[in-house]
Parts: structure tokens; sequence; C-alpha cells
């Protein structure tokens, strides 16, 4: 295929991908402390050695993912400025402080971290050890936090007034607290949160299946499961909300998403379905009312449709297919976790039949697919905006020449990071399993240390 | 004391903290490979490891911290080195993806590899040198800035003398600060054979750190004689540098006080980065951009110093508990914990 160089399409490319790749070390750096958090207090409320095991086993793996997550957020911070350094002068002005502050929030995280993992037989008191892991959590979670005020900025900037291309009044509270954060930092945590533990169910559910059916495996499952079900429940809750705040100040992204091309009363909401060349919504299923509920919460209500906007400020359509692709993904994840409860309540020998453990399988790929459909729909969705409404994405570019080249080397850098990722997971536990380990460190059947 | 000083001088502050961390870890990371395919004491590098192993996250955030830190206070630098340092930026960038992943994937990972203590020994060496990079072209003479874009020089860059000796300091400098701590480690650790070899290591790097910062007084002179000349103005501080490193290698070389010695090369390179620092003033590159011109507006500034001073009183406390935990902890230096 041949392409006219040009940097902004480049840089756009370039920042997608290394976003794309840290995004999912950065999904499961947020949310497996507080799963490891979780297992260790269960371990010592229980005082159940395969519950601190677990934590144990999780933490190691988890480091690997922290490296990698650590120097590709590098990256990402670097990149920023390399590719968009137009957009980073005026950020740079108005956004810099929640910036400034993730780096204390990961800094206070990593400090911890070190000693966390260091200090698992140190101490006489195990509470002493756990209450370690709190910073760790607390710092994953602020810094998700942080940085997401800044990307809720991108859609909703706020906190500083643009005269003759001169900005004042700027009001660095204001532009951190925007109508974006709330729904938006409460989601990205919590499908963080969500996410993690299915990731980690995944594993349980897979030496299940393998034939390993120890009680340490069906522990993991448990816990997992019950805070999955738990964190999908957040999820729906707080997507509602996301549609409430799209509808109120960026109608044309939930429009592009919702396929919602008249302004109308009593939207129904469009969901699957083929866009043939003309515009034309084939085989979706219509359901009415839907939309002016997830809009407005009123069946009645009027939602703007693309109609109202000219075609240059609007996003792609396809975006439409990645939005129902996470929203599929998040009830499939309700409906796993539920069903697993469901039946560990009512119908205790159905809880580990084998489609249930596959369904929990597919359930850790299919939520870092949601993780990624949902940023790209936030991304591409926004566009033509890099500042919604005040800077389009090509102003805010690099003119250098060179991305394309750039991108070549960050598509091998990452390939190579990838692929050396999943080796050394892979060899740790395969080398050193569970088992193995519960048999050198004395713990037996029922989790007791002798 | 004006917000455009405090701010740069925090940054300035920053990244001394990060030369400082990131040499011993990189030092140690090249030592670390060297020995291995050397086959030198085996002992040696499970010394290494334990002292990075708890604390190589860190040293990373030093350079977050800065490079956010200087967006912040000083956005124009976004525009001016962001167009400027596409290839070079993007270099460094994957350089610090291996070495950390490397790292980690060799330390926690289930056996040492050779081919991966290869990827982060030498991916650490090269770190520093691609970073100084954004030194040299802050001596201005290596960008092109005309019709509101920004082009960097690589022909002049690369045969430049002033560039390539930044970059020789930067790699002897790394291993020297290493060796130097390492060899106080080691005295900590009760380790007579690693100690005997970091010893023989920070004398035999000392000479070239000091050859090395001379031909960057020699080359900067006729690079920027304006810079030079402040430099000069300056000479206090270049000189106190030079006697903290003499005392340093005094100490090290007479087996005395070595915890001491390795304060003093802290201070040899505090006194000659804030030397270098203060006389580079007002310019954070020669000639289009001051520190005056390029600041971010003073709302921002008092928030990000406001943010600041909050930070450092929740990371001061878990800095001095991870020192005193894994640095300071005789138990665990000797490795009985």
């Amino acid at each position: 295929m041949f392409m006219e160089y040009d940097p902004a399409m480049f840089s756009r490319m370039l920042t997608g991908l290394t976003l794309g790749f840290h995004i999912i070390f950065a999904t499961i750096g947020v949310g497996v402390p507080l799963m490891i958090a979780l297992a260790e207090w269960m371990g010592i409320r229980k005082n159940d050695e395969h519950y601190r095991l677990l934590a144990r086993r999780w933490a190691r793996g988890f480091v690997v993912t922290v490296a990698v997550g650590v120097v590709t957020g590098t990256a990402i911070g670097l990149q920023l400025n390399l590719l968009w350094p137009n957009f980073m002068q005026l950020a740079g002005q108005t956004i810099s402080l929640p910036l400034f502050m993730e780096v204390f929030a990961f800094f206070f995280e990593a400090i911890f971290l070190g000693i966390y993992l260091y200090t698992w037989d140190r101490f006489k008191s195990k509470l002493r050890h756990f209450l370690l892991v709190i910073p760790v959590v607390i710092g994953a979670s602020f810094s998700a936090f942080f940085i997401t005020t800044v990307n809720a900025f991108m859609n909703a900037p706020q906190g500083f007034e643009l005269v003759d291309g001169v900005i004042t009044d700027i009001n660095p509270i204001a532009a951190m607290f925007n109508p974006a954060t709330p729904t938006k930092t409460a989601h990205v945590i919590i499908t963080c949160y969500l996410t993690s533990a299915f990731v980690l169910g995944m594993i349980g559910a897979f030496k299940m299946l393998k034939g390993d059916r120890h009680v340490y495996h069906k522990k993991a499952l448990r816990l997992t499961m019950t805070a999955a079900f738990i964190f999908s429940i957040g999820t729906v809750i707080i997507g509602d909300f996301s549609g409430k705040y799209l509808a109120e100040y960026q109608p044309e992204k939930l429009a592009a998403a919702e396929w919602h091309f008249e302004t109308e009363d009593a939207a129904p909401l469009v969901v699957g379905g083929f866009l043939s060349d003309d515009e034309e919504v084939n085989y979706a299923l219509e359901i009415p009312y839907a939309l002016s509920i997830l809009a407005h919460g009123d069946p009645n209500s009027e939602v703007i449709g693309l109609d109202q906007f000219a075609e240059e400020d609007t996003a792609p359509l396809f975006v439409h297919y990645l939005f129902d692709g996470m929203v599929f993904i998040g009830m499939y994840l309700a409906f796993v976790s539920m069903l697993y409860l469901l039946f560990s309540w009512k119908k205790k020998n159905w809880m580990h039949h084998k489609l249930l453990l596959w369904g929990v399988v597919a359930g850790g790929p299919l939520s870092i697919l949601a993780i990624e459909f949902g940023w790209v729909f936030a991304e591409i969705g926004r566009q033509p905006w890099i500042l919604y409404d005040i800077m389009r994405t090509p102003e805010g570019a690099t003119t250098s020449e060179h991305v394309d080249a750039m991108l070549y080397l960050f598509i091998g850098l990452y390939a190579l990071l990838g692929i050396s990722s999943s080796i050394v997971l892979r060899k740790m536990f395969k080398d050193n399993p569970a088992a193995q380990e519960m048999e050198q460190r004395g713990i037996d059947e029922r989790g007791n240390k002798s | 004391m004006s917000y455009e000083i405090l701010g740069i001088s925090v940054l300035w502050f920053f990244l001394y903290g990060y030369l400082i961390v990131a040499s011993v870890d990189f030092g140690a990371g090249f030592f670390h490979f060297y020995n291995k395919i050397s086959h030198q004491d085996y002992q040696v590098n499970k010394l290494i490891q334990r002292y990075l192993s708890p604390v190589w996250e860190v040293t990373n955030v030093f350079l977050v911290f800065f490079f956010v830190g200087i967006i912040g206070f000083f956005p124009d630098t976004a525009y001016y080195y962001g167009t400027a340092l596409l290839i070079p930026g993007s270099i460094s960038i994957v350089l610090i993806a291996i070495r950390g992943s490397y790292y980690a994937f060799n330390t926690y990972g289930s056996k040492d590899s050779k081919i991966y203590s290869f990827l982060y020994g030498m991916s650490g060496l090269l770190i520093p040198a691609s970073f100084t990079i954004v030194l040299t072209i802050s001596e201005g003479g290596y960008l092109d800035v005309s019709d509101g874009n920004v082009t960097l020089l690589l022909g002049e860059l690369l045969t430049s003398t002033y560039s390539w000796s930044v970059v020789v300091l930067a790699i002897v400098s790394v291993l020297f600060i290493s060796a130097a701590f390492l060899t106080y480690y080691a005295y900590k650790a009760g380790d007579d054979a690693s100690y005997t070899l970091f010893r023989r290591y920070t004398l035999w790097w000392a000479f070239p750190t000091i050859l090395a910062s001379i031909l960057i007084f020699f080359s900067i002179s006729r690079h920027n004689p304006e810079h030079f000349s402040n430099m000069v103005d300056m000479s206090w501080m270049f000189i106190l540098s030079l006697l903290f490193f003499l005392g340093a290698v005094y100490l090290i070389y007479s087996k005395k006080q070595l915890g001491l010695a390795f304060v003093l090369v802290m201070l040899q390179f505090f006194s000659a980065w804030f030397g270098y620092g203060a006389s580079h003033l007002p310019y954070l590159l020669y000639p289009h951009l001051t520190v005056n011109d390029g600041f971010v507006n003073e709302t921002m500034a008092i928030a990000l110093i406001l943010a600041f001073i909050a930070g450092l009183l929740l990371l001061i406390p878990s800095l001095v508990f991870l020192m005193r935990l894994f640095l300071f902890d005789a138990d665990y230096v000797r490795g009985k914990r």
C-alpha cells in the first residue's frame, strides 16, 4: 500500500501502538495489586497459607508485567513530547499538574512494591507484611486516576481561556476535575480491577482444566470470580453514567458510537449490525427507547444525532463496532462470574464444570480485548480533536520527518518485549508449579503450614 | 529566588539524583555482565543483584519525574526539544525499555540468562550516552530553527568533538560512580573478593573520568565560548569538584572510610553538575530558549510547586524506609535476609 508521508498520521499510529501495548500491562498493573492484597488478607483472616501463597505467586508474576508496564509507560511519556510537541506545549500550561502527580503516585507505588516483594518472611507479624501492599494498591490506583484525568481533559477541556492563541485564566484544579473526570476515571479503574480478576481467574481455571484439581486453584477461582462479579456490576453502573456524560458533553461521540443519525425523541439503541456503503444500517437489533434511557435516563427524551454536526467534526462510524464489542464483553464477564456464584451457591457440582471453566478462561483474553476496544473507541471517538473543540489532531503533531521509521522500530521493540515476557512468565510458573511450591513450603491440603 | 530559578533548580536536582542512582544501576548491570563472561567470582554477581533488586524501579522514576517536570515548568521545551529529538529520543526509549525489561526477565525469570544479561548490561551503558545528546544540543549549534520548524542537524552532531567528549564522559563516569558505590557496598557486606575487585575497578576508572572532564572544558571553550566564560567565572565549583574527587580516590586507595569516599564522589558530581547547570543559565537552549521566556504561567507554577512539596513529604519517609530495609540493614546487605 502506498501512503504519502504524513507525520500526523504516523504519529497517531505510533502513539496508538505504544498505548495499545502499554495499556495491557498498565491495566494489570493497576488491578493486580488489589487482587494480591485481597488474597493476602484472606490468608491472614482465615489463617490459610493457600491464600498467602496465591498472593506470593501472583506478586512474582506481577513484577514481570510491572517491568514492561514501567518501561512502556516511560516510552509513552517521552513519546507524547516527541510526537505531539505542539499539543504538549499547550498541555504543559494547562494540565501538567496531574501528570506531575501521577509520577509521585507511581514513585510511591514503586518504592513499596520493592519493599513488599523482598520482605515476605522478614517480619514476625504477617499483618505487617500485608500493610506494605496497601501503599502499592493506593499508588497504582491513584496513578491511574491522575493520568486518566489528563485523558478526561482532552475530552472536556476547561480551566483556561484561549484568546487569540494566548492562554489565560488558568485554573489547574478545574482543568483536572473537568466534567469527564468522574465517569472516565471510575470506568478506567474499575475495569482494571475487573480485567485483572479475570486474568488471574483464567490461570486457576486453566490449571483445573488441565487436570490439576488442587483446592489451591479452587480457592483462587472463588476469590477471583467473586471479585470479578462485584467489579462487573460496578462497571455496568459506571458505564451507564458514562453514557449520560457523553450525551451531555460530547453528543457526537455517543451518536457515532450508537449510529444515531437523526435527532429524535424516544431513541432506540442500535445493537450490532453492519453499515452499507450508503450509511444504511443492516442486520442490527434495535432496542426501543434504550438509547434515550442510556443518554438521559428517560425513555422519551431527545437524543442529539449526527445530523447536528458537520461531517468533518465527527468520528469515523466504525467506532460502533468497538463500542459494541466492549459492551458485549462486559456483559459476558458479568454473566460468567454470576453463573459461577450461582452454581457455588445452589448447584455445587456444576461450579467446576468444564464449560464454565472454559468460559472463565476465555474471559481472560476477552477482558483485555475489551480494554483495547474501549481505549481505541475513546481515542478514535474523540477525533478529529486532540483537545476537544480546541485543537485538531494534526495541529498537535510533530512536523518531524522519519516518524514512519520510528513506527517500524517500535513495532520491533514491542514484538520483542511481548514475546520475551510471555516466555519468561510461562517458564516461571512451569518450572515451579504451585503443588511443588506447597510441598517445599510445607503447606498441606487444608492450607496449614507444618 | 524567582519561580523560574526555583523550578529549574528542583528539576536539575532530580536529574542529579537520577545521575547518581542510575549510574550505580547501569554500571552494576555492566559489571554483572562483564563478570559473567569473564567467569569471575559468582559471589560478586550475587552481591550486585542483592543491591539492584529492590531499587531498580525507583531509579526509573527519577527520570520520568524530570521530563514530566520540565514540560510542566517549561512547556516551550516540548516544542523545541520534542521536535528535534525524535530519533535520538526514540533510541533512548528503546534502550530504556530493553534495559528495564530484560533486567526483570533475568532477575525474576527462572534462570539467569547470558543473553538477557548482555542486553541489559550493554543497554545500560548506552542509555547515558544517548541521553547526553540532550545536553549537547542545549549548547546550541545543532538545531536549525526556521519557518516555525525545528530540525536536528545530525551531521553536525555526529562530527562534533564536543558531543563525543560528552559521550565519553558519560560512560566513564557511570563506571566510576558505580564502582565506587559497589566498593563500599561489598565492604559493608563483608565480601572480600568483591571488595577487592570493585576497589580495583574504581581506581582503574578514576583517571579516565578526570581526563574526560578536562576534555569537556577544552571542547566547550571552542564550541560555546559564552558558556565557557560563564564556567570560568564559576571555576570555584569545578575546583571544589576536583578536590572531592582527589579526596575520594585517596580514601579508596588507602582503604579508609569507604562510605565517606562514596559521599565525596557524590559531592564531586554534585558540584560539577550544578556548576555546569548554573553557568548554563539563563539558557535552556542556546540561543533560542531561556528559563524566563519558556516559563509556565504563574498559577500552574505555584500548583506544581505545592504538589512537589506535598509529594516530597510523602516520598522522603518512604525512601528512608526503603534504604533502611535494604541499604543500611547489615543483615540484608550480607545476604542473611
